[in-house]
Protein backbone atom coordinates (compact mmCIF):
# COMPACT_ATOMS: atom_id res chain seq x y z
CA UNK A 1 0.00 0.00 0.00
CA UNK A 2 3.04 2.31 0.09
CA UNK A 3 2.23 3.36 -3.48
CA UNK A 4 -0.55 5.48 -1.89
CA UNK A 5 2.09 7.73 -0.32
CA UNK A 6 2.94 11.00 -2.11
CA UNK A 7 1.80 12.87 -5.18
CA UNK A 8 4.35 10.93 -7.22
CA UNK A 9 5.58 7.71 -5.61
CA UNK A 10 8.98 6.26 -6.55
CA UNK A 11 9.19 3.28 -4.16
CA UNK A 12 5.93 1.28 -3.90
CA UNK A 13 7.49 -1.73 -2.18
CA UNK A 14 8.99 -1.46 1.30
CA UNK A 15 8.99 -3.33 4.62
CA UNK A 16 7.31 -0.29 6.20
CA UNK A 17 4.47 -0.24 3.65
CA UNK A 18 1.77 -0.23 6.36
CA UNK A 19 2.85 3.35 7.15
CA UNK A 20 0.61 4.55 4.30
CA UNK A 21 -2.40 2.62 5.64
CA UNK A 22 -1.97 4.17 9.07
CA UNK A 23 -1.68 7.58 7.45
CA UNK A 24 -4.96 6.99 5.59
CA UNK A 25 -6.61 6.30 8.96
CA UNK A 26 -5.17 9.51 10.40
CA UNK A 27 -2.19 8.08 12.28
CA UNK A 28 1.39 9.25 11.94
CA UNK A 29 3.73 6.37 12.78
CA UNK A 30 7.42 6.11 13.46
CA UNK A 31 9.29 2.91 14.21
CA UNK A 32 10.78 1.40 17.38
CA UNK A 33 13.31 -1.42 17.31
CA UNK A 34 12.05 -4.42 19.34
CA UNK A 35 15.59 -5.37 20.35
CA UNK A 36 17.21 -2.08 21.44
CA UNK A 37 14.31 0.39 21.49
CA UNK A 38 15.79 2.78 18.88
CA UNK A 39 12.96 5.08 17.83
CA UNK A 40 12.91 7.11 14.65
CA UNK A 41 10.98 8.91 11.95
CA UNK A 42 10.65 8.19 9.07
CA UNK A 43 10.12 4.59 10.18
CA UNK A 44 12.64 1.94 9.19
CA UNK A 45 12.37 -1.83 9.35
CA UNK A 46 16.02 -2.54 10.04
CA UNK A 47 17.72 -1.05 13.07
CA UNK A 48 20.81 1.00 12.13
CA UNK A 49 22.22 0.56 15.63
CA UNK A 50 21.76 -3.11 16.61
CA UNK A 51 20.94 -4.57 13.15
CA UNK A 52 17.68 -6.16 14.33
CA UNK A 53 14.97 -6.55 11.69
CA UNK A 54 12.15 -6.65 14.27
CA UNK A 55 10.25 -3.42 14.79
CA UNK A 56 6.92 -1.96 15.86
CA UNK A 57 5.10 1.07 14.51
CA UNK A 58 4.68 3.67 17.25
CA UNK A 59 2.43 6.73 17.41
CA UNK A 60 3.98 10.10 16.69
CA UNK A 61 2.25 13.24 17.89
CA UNK A 62 3.51 15.13 14.83
CA UNK A 63 4.62 18.05 16.99
CA UNK A 64 7.91 19.65 16.04
CA UNK A 65 9.90 22.72 15.10
CA UNK A 66 10.95 23.99 11.70
CA UNK A 67 14.61 23.18 10.97
CA UNK A 68 14.83 24.74 7.50
CA UNK A 69 12.70 25.37 4.41
CA UNK A 70 12.60 26.52 0.80
CA UNK A 71 9.99 27.78 -1.63
CA UNK A 72 10.49 25.93 -4.90
CA UNK A 73 9.73 27.92 -8.05
CA UNK A 74 11.46 25.71 -10.64
CA UNK A 75 9.64 22.39 -10.25
CA UNK A 76 10.65 18.95 -11.53
CA UNK A 77 8.60 16.67 -13.78
CA UNK A 78 5.28 15.72 -12.18
CA UNK A 79 5.11 18.78 -9.92
CA UNK A 80 4.77 21.66 -12.39
CA UNK A 81 1.01 21.92 -11.69
CA UNK A 82 1.52 22.65 -7.97
CA UNK A 83 4.51 25.04 -8.24
CA UNK A 84 5.45 27.19 -6.48
CA UNK A 85 5.31 25.16 -3.29
CA UNK A 86 7.12 25.42 0.05
CA UNK A 87 8.94 22.49 1.63
CA UNK A 88 10.00 22.35 5.26
CA UNK A 89 12.19 20.03 7.32
CA UNK A 90 10.87 19.57 10.84
CA UNK A 91 12.65 18.30 13.96
CA UNK A 92 10.05 16.06 15.56
CA UNK A 93 9.44 16.15 19.31
CA UNK A 94 9.69 12.34 19.59
CA UNK A 95 12.89 12.10 17.54
CA UNK A 96 13.73 12.05 13.85
CA UNK A 97 12.80 14.54 11.15
CA UNK A 98 10.11 14.93 8.56
CA UNK A 99 10.12 16.68 5.18
CA UNK A 100 6.79 17.92 3.82
CA UNK A 101 4.82 20.70 2.16
CA UNK A 102 3.38 23.54 4.18
CA UNK A 103 -0.41 23.37 4.36
CA UNK A 104 -3.08 26.04 4.16
CA UNK A 105 -3.06 27.02 7.85
CA UNK A 106 0.28 28.82 7.51
CA UNK A 107 0.90 31.89 5.36
CA UNK A 108 4.19 32.15 3.49
CA UNK A 109 5.30 35.27 5.38
CA UNK A 110 4.75 33.53 8.74
CA UNK A 111 7.36 30.86 8.03
CA UNK A 112 10.37 31.13 10.36
CA UNK A 113 13.08 28.65 11.32
CA UNK A 114 12.38 27.42 14.85
CA UNK A 115 8.60 27.93 14.64
CA UNK A 116 6.35 25.26 16.17
CA UNK A 117 4.54 23.05 13.68
CA UNK A 118 2.11 20.16 13.56
CA UNK A 119 2.58 17.38 11.00
CA UNK A 120 -0.93 16.42 9.85
CA UNK A 121 -1.92 13.29 7.87
CA UNK A 122 -3.72 14.12 4.62
CA UNK A 123 -5.73 12.32 1.99
CA UNK A 124 -5.76 13.88 -1.47
CA UNK A 125 -9.54 13.73 -1.91
CA UNK A 126 -9.64 15.17 -5.39
CA UNK A 127 -7.74 12.20 -6.82
CA UNK A 128 -9.73 9.02 -7.60
CA UNK A 129 -7.11 6.50 -6.52
CA UNK A 130 -6.03 6.57 -2.88
CA UNK A 131 -3.28 9.12 -2.28
CA UNK A 132 -2.05 10.00 1.19
CA UNK A 133 0.47 12.46 2.49
CA UNK A 134 1.13 14.80 5.39
CA UNK A 135 1.47 18.54 5.60
CA UNK A 136 2.97 21.10 7.98
CA UNK A 137 0.31 23.08 9.82
CA UNK A 138 -0.23 25.39 12.79
CA UNK A 139 -0.03 23.69 16.21
CA UNK A 140 -3.47 22.50 17.29
CA UNK A 141 -4.73 21.86 13.77
CA UNK A 142 -7.33 19.03 13.88
CA UNK A 143 -7.58 16.33 11.27
CA UNK A 144 -9.51 13.25 10.13
CA UNK A 145 -11.53 10.57 11.86
CA UNK A 146 -9.05 10.08 14.67
CA UNK A 147 -9.66 13.56 16.00
CA UNK A 148 -13.39 13.54 15.29
CA UNK A 149 -13.71 10.40 17.48
CA UNK A 150 -11.65 11.84 20.30
CA UNK B 1 56.05 5.23 -0.39
CA UNK B 2 55.81 5.93 -4.10
CA UNK B 3 54.07 9.12 -5.20
CA UNK B 4 51.59 9.63 -8.02
CA UNK B 5 52.22 12.49 -10.42
CA UNK B 6 50.24 14.32 -13.06
CA UNK B 7 52.07 14.26 -16.40
CA UNK B 8 49.35 15.47 -18.76
CA UNK B 9 46.22 17.62 -18.71
CA UNK B 10 43.51 18.33 -21.28
CA UNK B 11 40.23 20.24 -21.19
CA UNK B 12 37.44 20.62 -23.74
CA UNK B 13 35.11 23.58 -24.12
CA UNK B 14 32.19 23.40 -21.67
CA UNK B 15 28.70 24.41 -22.79
CA UNK B 16 25.75 23.29 -24.85
CA UNK B 17 27.67 21.02 -27.19
CA UNK B 18 25.04 20.06 -29.74
CA UNK B 19 27.93 19.40 -32.13
CA UNK B 20 29.30 16.32 -30.37
CA UNK B 21 28.58 12.96 -28.75
CA UNK B 22 29.96 12.21 -25.31
CA UNK B 23 32.84 10.13 -26.69
CA UNK B 24 33.69 12.93 -29.11
CA UNK B 25 33.86 15.31 -26.14
CA UNK B 26 36.10 12.82 -24.31
CA UNK B 27 38.37 12.66 -27.36
CA UNK B 28 38.99 16.44 -27.34
CA UNK B 29 40.20 16.38 -23.75
CA UNK B 30 42.19 13.18 -24.19
CA UNK B 31 44.00 14.40 -27.34
CA UNK B 32 45.07 17.56 -25.51
CA UNK B 33 46.25 15.63 -22.45
CA UNK B 34 48.22 13.13 -24.53
CA UNK B 35 49.95 15.94 -26.41
CA UNK B 36 50.65 17.72 -23.12
CA UNK B 37 52.18 14.55 -21.62
CA UNK B 38 54.16 13.89 -24.76
CA UNK B 39 53.79 10.14 -24.43
CA UNK B 40 52.65 7.41 -26.81
CA UNK B 41 49.10 6.17 -26.48
CA UNK B 42 50.36 2.59 -25.95
CA UNK B 43 52.11 3.67 -22.74
CA UNK B 44 48.72 4.18 -21.10
CA UNK B 45 47.93 0.90 -19.37
CA UNK B 46 44.41 1.71 -18.10
CA UNK B 47 41.74 4.39 -18.17
CA UNK B 48 39.09 5.36 -15.65
CA UNK B 49 35.97 7.16 -16.82
CA UNK B 50 34.08 9.49 -14.47
CA UNK B 51 30.50 10.00 -15.61
CA UNK B 52 26.90 9.69 -14.47
CA UNK B 53 25.20 7.12 -16.69
CA UNK B 54 21.54 8.22 -16.33
CA UNK B 55 22.10 11.20 -18.63
CA UNK B 56 23.24 9.15 -21.60
CA UNK B 57 21.33 6.91 -23.97
CA UNK B 58 24.54 4.89 -24.48
CA UNK B 59 24.74 2.08 -21.97
CA UNK B 60 28.09 1.26 -20.33
CA UNK B 61 29.89 4.42 -21.38
CA UNK B 62 33.45 3.37 -20.50
CA UNK B 63 33.47 0.88 -23.36
CA UNK B 64 32.48 3.34 -26.04
CA UNK B 65 34.98 5.95 -24.82
CA UNK B 66 37.80 3.40 -24.66
CA UNK B 67 37.12 2.31 -28.24
CA UNK B 68 36.79 5.87 -29.59
CA UNK B 69 40.11 6.82 -27.97
CA UNK B 70 41.65 3.69 -29.51
CA UNK B 71 42.82 2.48 -26.12
CA UNK B 72 41.70 -1.16 -26.50
CA UNK B 73 42.75 -3.64 -25.16
CA UNK B 74 43.83 -1.66 -22.04
CA UNK B 75 41.34 -2.02 -19.17
CA UNK B 76 38.75 0.63 -18.38
CA UNK B 77 35.93 1.12 -15.92
CA UNK B 78 33.39 3.74 -14.90
CA UNK B 79 33.09 5.45 -11.52
CA UNK B 80 29.80 6.99 -10.38
CA UNK B 81 29.13 9.08 -7.27
CA UNK B 82 26.86 11.76 -8.77
CA UNK B 83 28.65 15.12 -9.25
CA UNK B 84 31.87 13.72 -7.73
CA UNK B 85 32.23 10.95 -10.32
CA UNK B 86 35.30 12.63 -11.83
CA UNK B 87 37.14 12.71 -8.49
CA UNK B 88 36.18 9.09 -7.84
CA UNK B 89 37.90 8.31 -11.15
CA UNK B 90 40.98 10.24 -9.95
CA UNK B 91 40.99 8.32 -6.68
CA UNK B 92 40.67 4.88 -8.28
CA UNK B 93 43.41 5.72 -10.80
CA UNK B 94 45.62 6.88 -7.89
CA UNK B 95 44.85 3.62 -6.04
CA UNK B 96 45.68 1.57 -9.13
CA UNK B 97 49.07 3.24 -9.46
CA UNK B 98 49.85 3.16 -5.74
CA UNK B 99 49.11 -0.56 -5.66
CA UNK B 100 51.57 -1.16 -8.46
CA UNK B 101 48.96 -2.70 -10.76
CA UNK B 102 49.17 0.21 -13.22
CA UNK B 103 51.93 2.64 -14.21
CA UNK B 104 50.21 5.26 -16.37
CA UNK B 105 46.45 5.84 -16.20
CA UNK B 106 44.27 8.22 -18.19
CA UNK B 107 41.44 9.70 -16.13
CA UNK B 108 38.62 11.02 -18.27
CA UNK B 109 35.61 12.88 -16.91
CA UNK B 110 32.91 13.36 -19.53
CA UNK B 111 29.23 14.19 -19.56
CA UNK B 112 26.49 15.08 -22.00
CA UNK B 113 23.60 16.69 -20.11
CA UNK B 114 21.77 18.95 -22.50
CA UNK B 115 20.01 16.19 -24.40
CA UNK B 116 17.54 16.18 -21.47
CA UNK B 117 15.13 19.06 -20.76
CA UNK B 118 15.53 21.22 -17.64
CA UNK B 119 12.45 19.73 -15.86
CA UNK B 120 13.79 16.23 -16.66
CA UNK B 121 17.17 17.17 -15.18
CA UNK B 122 15.47 18.77 -12.14
CA UNK B 123 13.54 15.54 -11.57
CA UNK B 124 16.61 13.34 -12.05
CA UNK B 125 18.82 15.48 -9.81
CA UNK B 126 16.12 15.90 -7.17
CA UNK B 127 16.13 12.14 -6.77
CA UNK B 128 19.59 12.37 -5.22
CA UNK B 129 17.59 13.04 -2.07
CA UNK B 130 15.92 9.94 -0.69
CA UNK B 131 13.10 8.99 -3.04
CA UNK B 132 11.06 7.13 -0.42
CA UNK B 133 10.47 10.07 1.94
CA UNK B 134 11.61 13.25 0.16
CA UNK B 135 11.27 13.21 -3.64
CA UNK B 136 7.53 12.59 -3.29
CA UNK B 137 7.28 16.26 -2.27
CA UNK B 138 8.96 17.49 -5.44
CA UNK B 139 12.38 18.17 -3.92
CA UNK B 140 14.97 19.51 -6.35
CA UNK B 141 18.73 19.81 -6.25
CA UNK B 142 18.61 23.62 -5.90
CA UNK B 143 15.89 23.05 -3.29
CA UNK B 144 18.24 21.05 -1.06
CA UNK B 145 21.03 23.63 -1.26
CA UNK B 146 18.40 26.32 -0.68
CA UNK B 147 17.53 24.60 2.60
CA UNK B 148 21.25 24.58 3.51
CA UNK B 149 21.33 28.30 2.68
CA UNK B 150 18.36 29.14 4.92
CA UNK B 151 19.92 27.11 7.71
CA UNK B 152 23.29 28.87 7.27
CA UNK B 153 21.64 32.30 7.19
CA UNK B 154 19.68 31.49 10.34
CA UNK B 155 22.70 30.12 12.23
CA UNK B 156 25.34 32.68 11.16
CA UNK B 157 23.59 35.70 9.67
CA UNK B 158 24.82 35.00 6.15
CA UNK B 159 23.09 37.27 3.63
CA UNK B 160 21.75 36.93 0.10
CA UNK B 161 24.20 39.63 -0.90
CA UNK B 162 27.12 37.53 0.32
CA UNK B 163 25.78 34.60 -1.71
CA UNK B 164 25.59 36.86 -4.76
CA UNK B 165 29.20 37.97 -4.21
CA UNK B 166 30.30 34.37 -4.84
CA UNK B 167 28.62 34.44 -8.25
CA UNK B 168 30.19 37.82 -9.05
CA UNK B 169 33.69 36.52 -8.27
CA UNK B 170 33.28 33.31 -10.23
CA UNK B 171 31.86 35.09 -13.27
CA UNK B 172 34.77 37.55 -13.16
CA UNK B 173 37.21 34.63 -13.45
CA UNK B 174 35.04 32.73 -15.94
CA UNK B 175 35.43 35.74 -18.22
CA UNK B 176 39.17 34.94 -18.33
CA UNK B 177 38.75 31.23 -19.10
CA UNK B 178 38.45 30.35 -22.81
CA UNK B 179 36.98 26.92 -21.90
CA UNK B 180 34.16 28.36 -19.75
CA UNK B 181 30.46 28.35 -20.59
CA UNK B 182 29.79 31.90 -19.32
CA UNK B 183 32.50 34.40 -20.18
CA UNK B 184 31.07 37.66 -18.95
CA UNK B 185 31.14 39.56 -15.69
CA UNK B 186 27.98 40.20 -13.69
CA UNK B 187 27.05 42.65 -10.93
CA UNK B 188 25.70 41.93 -7.46
CA UNK B 189 22.49 43.75 -8.40
CA UNK B 190 21.98 41.56 -11.45
CA UNK B 191 22.47 38.42 -9.33
CA UNK B 192 20.12 39.64 -6.59
CA UNK B 193 17.38 40.58 -9.06
CA UNK B 194 17.48 37.36 -11.12
CA UNK B 195 14.53 34.95 -11.15
CA UNK B 196 13.92 32.85 -8.01
CA UNK B 197 14.68 29.12 -8.32
CA UNK B 198 14.25 27.88 -4.75
CA UNK B 199 14.28 30.53 -2.02
CA UNK B 200 16.71 32.03 -1.08
CA UNK B 201 18.54 30.94 -4.25
CA UNK B 202 18.02 32.75 -7.53
CA UNK B 203 19.25 31.92 -11.03
CA UNK B 204 22.69 33.46 -10.45
CA UNK B 205 23.19 31.41 -7.30
CA UNK B 206 23.03 28.25 -9.43
CA UNK B 207 25.55 26.68 -11.78
CA UNK B 208 24.45 25.63 -15.25
CA UNK B 209 24.02 22.17 -16.69
CA UNK B 210 26.58 21.67 -19.44
CA UNK B 211 28.30 19.21 -21.73
CA UNK B 212 32.03 18.72 -21.58
CA UNK B 213 35.08 16.64 -20.82
CA UNK B 214 38.45 16.90 -19.08
CA UNK B 215 41.39 14.52 -18.90
CA UNK B 216 44.33 14.01 -16.56
CA UNK B 217 47.14 11.50 -17.12
CA UNK B 218 48.57 10.11 -13.89
CA UNK B 219 51.85 8.22 -13.59
CA UNK B 220 53.82 6.34 -10.96
CA UNK B 221 56.74 8.24 -9.40
CA UNK B 222 59.35 6.40 -11.49
CA UNK B 223 57.54 6.98 -14.75
CA UNK B 224 56.75 10.59 -13.86
CA UNK B 225 60.39 11.39 -13.01
CA UNK B 226 61.65 9.58 -16.12
CA UNK B 227 59.28 11.77 -18.09
CA UNK B 228 61.61 14.69 -17.49
CA UNK B 229 59.42 17.75 -17.14
CA UNK B 230 58.15 19.36 -13.97
CA UNK B 231 55.60 17.12 -12.30
CA UNK B 232 52.66 18.09 -10.08
CA UNK B 233 52.07 15.45 -7.41
CA UNK B 234 48.75 14.20 -6.09
CA UNK B 235 49.95 13.81 -2.51
CA UNK B 236 46.76 13.76 -0.48
CA UNK B 237 43.49 12.01 -1.21
CA UNK B 238 40.53 12.21 1.16
CA UNK B 239 37.08 10.79 0.70
CA UNK B 240 34.10 10.52 3.01
CA UNK B 241 30.34 10.10 2.95
CA UNK B 242 27.31 11.48 4.79
CA UNK B 243 23.71 10.33 5.02
CA UNK B 244 21.69 10.25 1.81
CA UNK B 245 18.81 11.96 3.57
CA UNK B 246 18.75 15.49 4.98
CA UNK B 247 16.54 13.99 7.68
CA UNK B 248 19.57 12.27 9.19
CA UNK B 249 22.31 14.94 9.06
CA UNK B 250 23.65 16.44 12.29
CA UNK B 251 23.04 19.94 10.87
CA UNK B 252 22.18 21.53 7.53
CA UNK B 253 24.81 24.27 7.36
CA UNK B 254 27.91 22.13 6.79
CA UNK B 255 28.81 19.00 4.83
CA UNK B 256 30.28 16.52 7.32
CA UNK B 257 31.72 14.47 4.44
CA UNK B 258 33.72 17.50 3.31
CA UNK B 259 35.11 18.16 6.78
CA UNK B 260 36.23 14.55 7.12
CA UNK B 261 37.63 14.26 3.56
CA UNK B 262 39.62 17.48 4.03
CA UNK B 263 41.18 16.26 7.26
CA UNK B 264 42.22 12.99 5.58
CA UNK B 265 43.75 14.78 2.59
CA UNK B 266 45.62 17.36 4.69
CA UNK B 267 46.98 14.61 6.93
CA UNK B 268 48.17 12.48 4.03
CA UNK B 269 49.82 15.41 2.25
CA UNK B 270 51.22 16.73 5.55
CA UNK B 271 49.83 20.22 4.97
CA UNK B 272 47.10 22.34 6.53
CA UNK B 273 44.60 24.83 5.14
CA UNK B 274 47.09 27.69 5.67
CA UNK B 275 49.55 26.05 3.30
CA UNK B 276 47.08 26.15 0.37
CA UNK B 277 47.32 29.02 -2.11
CA UNK B 278 44.70 27.95 -4.65
CA UNK B 279 41.58 25.78 -4.46
CA UNK B 280 38.87 24.53 -6.74
CA UNK B 281 35.72 24.02 -4.70
CA UNK B 282 32.34 22.59 -5.60
CA UNK B 283 30.24 25.74 -6.10
CA UNK B 284 27.19 24.05 -7.64
CA UNK B 285 25.33 26.78 -5.71
CA UNK B 286 26.69 29.95 -4.14
CA UNK B 287 26.01 28.65 -0.62
CA UNK B 288 28.08 25.55 -1.42
CA UNK B 289 31.21 27.68 -1.92
CA UNK B 290 30.60 29.50 1.37
CA UNK B 291 30.20 26.18 3.21
CA UNK B 292 33.36 24.91 1.46
CA UNK B 293 35.49 27.81 2.83
CA UNK B 294 34.44 26.69 6.29
CA UNK B 295 34.49 22.92 5.83
CA UNK B 296 38.01 23.12 4.35
CA UNK B 297 39.23 25.31 7.21
CA UNK B 298 39.99 28.41 5.13
CA UNK B 299 37.98 30.30 7.77
CA UNK B 300 36.08 29.57 10.96
CA UNK B 301 32.65 27.94 10.81
CA UNK B 302 30.06 30.62 10.10
CA UNK B 303 32.59 33.11 8.67
CA UNK B 304 32.22 32.02 5.02
CA UNK B 305 29.93 34.91 4.15
CA UNK B 306 32.48 37.42 5.47
CA UNK B 307 35.29 35.59 3.66
CA UNK B 308 33.77 36.41 0.27
CA UNK B 309 32.51 39.82 1.36
CA UNK B 310 36.09 40.76 2.30
CA UNK B 311 37.26 39.36 -1.07
CA UNK B 312 39.66 36.94 0.61
CA UNK B 313 38.98 34.26 -2.00
CA UNK B 314 40.03 36.54 -4.88
CA UNK B 315 43.56 36.33 -6.28
CA UNK B 316 45.67 38.50 -3.99
CA UNK B 317 42.83 38.77 -1.47
CA UNK B 318 44.88 37.49 1.43
CA UNK B 319 43.17 34.11 1.73
CA UNK B 320 43.00 31.06 -0.51
CA UNK B 321 42.19 31.99 -4.14
CA UNK B 322 39.09 29.95 -4.95
CA UNK B 323 37.63 28.91 -8.30
CA UNK B 324 39.79 31.18 -10.38
CA UNK B 325 38.77 29.28 -13.53
CA UNK B 326 35.16 30.42 -12.99
CA UNK B 327 34.10 27.44 -10.89
CA UNK B 328 31.08 25.34 -11.68
CA UNK B 329 29.13 28.58 -11.65
CA UNK B 330 30.67 30.22 -14.71
CA UNK B 331 32.61 27.35 -16.28
CA UNK B 332 29.55 25.09 -16.35
CA UNK B 333 29.01 21.77 -14.57
CA UNK B 334 29.07 18.69 -16.81
CA UNK B 335 28.76 16.57 -13.71
CA UNK B 336 31.10 13.66 -14.55
CA UNK B 337 33.75 16.00 -15.98
CA UNK B 338 33.82 18.48 -13.09
CA UNK B 339 36.18 16.66 -10.71
CA UNK B 340 38.74 16.14 -13.48
CA UNK B 341 38.32 19.73 -14.67
CA UNK B 342 39.18 20.91 -11.15
CA UNK B 343 42.39 18.83 -11.24
CA UNK B 344 43.32 20.31 -14.63
CA UNK B 345 43.05 23.86 -13.25
CA UNK B 346 45.09 23.12 -10.13
CA UNK B 347 47.86 21.50 -12.17
CA UNK B 348 47.87 24.52 -14.49
CA UNK B 349 48.14 26.81 -11.47
CA UNK B 350 51.00 24.84 -9.89
CA UNK B 351 52.83 24.79 -13.22
CA UNK B 352 52.47 28.58 -13.32
CA UNK B 353 50.69 28.29 -16.66
CA UNK B 354 47.31 29.83 -15.83
CA UNK B 355 48.09 33.15 -17.57
CA UNK B 356 45.64 35.97 -16.75
CA UNK B 357 44.20 34.07 -13.81
CA UNK B 358 47.49 32.81 -12.35
CA UNK B 359 47.68 32.75 -8.56
CA UNK B 360 51.17 34.10 -7.69
CA UNK B 361 53.59 31.58 -6.17
CA UNK B 362 51.08 28.69 -6.07
CA UNK B 363 52.82 25.70 -4.50
CA UNK B 364 49.98 23.76 -2.87
CA UNK B 365 46.55 23.39 -4.50
CA UNK B 366 43.39 21.61 -3.51
CA UNK B 367 40.23 20.26 -5.15
CA UNK B 368 36.94 19.79 -3.27
CA UNK B 369 34.38 17.85 -5.28
CA UNK B 370 30.98 17.05 -3.80
CA UNK B 371 28.63 14.34 -4.97
CA UNK B 372 24.92 14.99 -4.56
CA UNK B 373 24.10 17.10 -1.55
CA UNK B 374 27.25 16.04 0.31
CA UNK B 375 26.62 12.31 0.36
CA UNK B 376 30.13 11.97 -1.09
CA UNK B 377 33.05 14.40 -0.90
CA UNK B 378 36.54 14.00 -2.35
CA UNK B 379 39.31 16.40 -1.33
CA UNK B 380 42.62 16.11 -3.18
CA UNK B 381 45.82 17.98 -2.35
CA UNK B 382 48.42 18.68 -5.06
CA UNK B 383 52.00 19.86 -4.63
CA UNK B 384 54.83 20.72 -6.96
CA UNK B 385 58.48 19.84 -6.47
Amino acid sequence: MFEWFGKVNFSPYTKVGDFAGFLKDGYLKGSRCRACGFKTFPPRADCPQCLSGEFDFVDYSGRGRLHTYTRIAAAPNGFEDVAPYTIGVVDLEEGGRCLAWFGSTIREEEIKIGMELQVVPRIFEEIEKIKVSYSLEKPGTKWGRRHADA
Amino acid sequence: MTRVGVIGIGHGIFGRRSDATVQELAFEAFREALADAGIERKEIDASVIGSVPEYHKQRSLAGVVQEYLNLNPAPTWLTEVACASGSAAMRTAWMGIKSGVHQIVAVIGCQKMTELSTPEILALMGRVGEVQWESIFGTTFPGYYAMFAHSHMHAFGTTRRQLAEVAVKNHSYGALNPKALFRKEITVEKALESEPVASPLHVYDCCANADGAACVILASEDRARAHGRKVVWLDGVGCATASMSVLRRPNLYSLPSAVEAAQQAYRMAEVGPRDVQVAEVHDCFSIAEIMAYEDLGFCEKGQGGRYIEERKSYIGGGGVAVNVDGGLKAKGHPIGATGVSMAVEIVKQLRGAAEARQVPDARVGLTHNVGGIGQYTFVHVYRKD
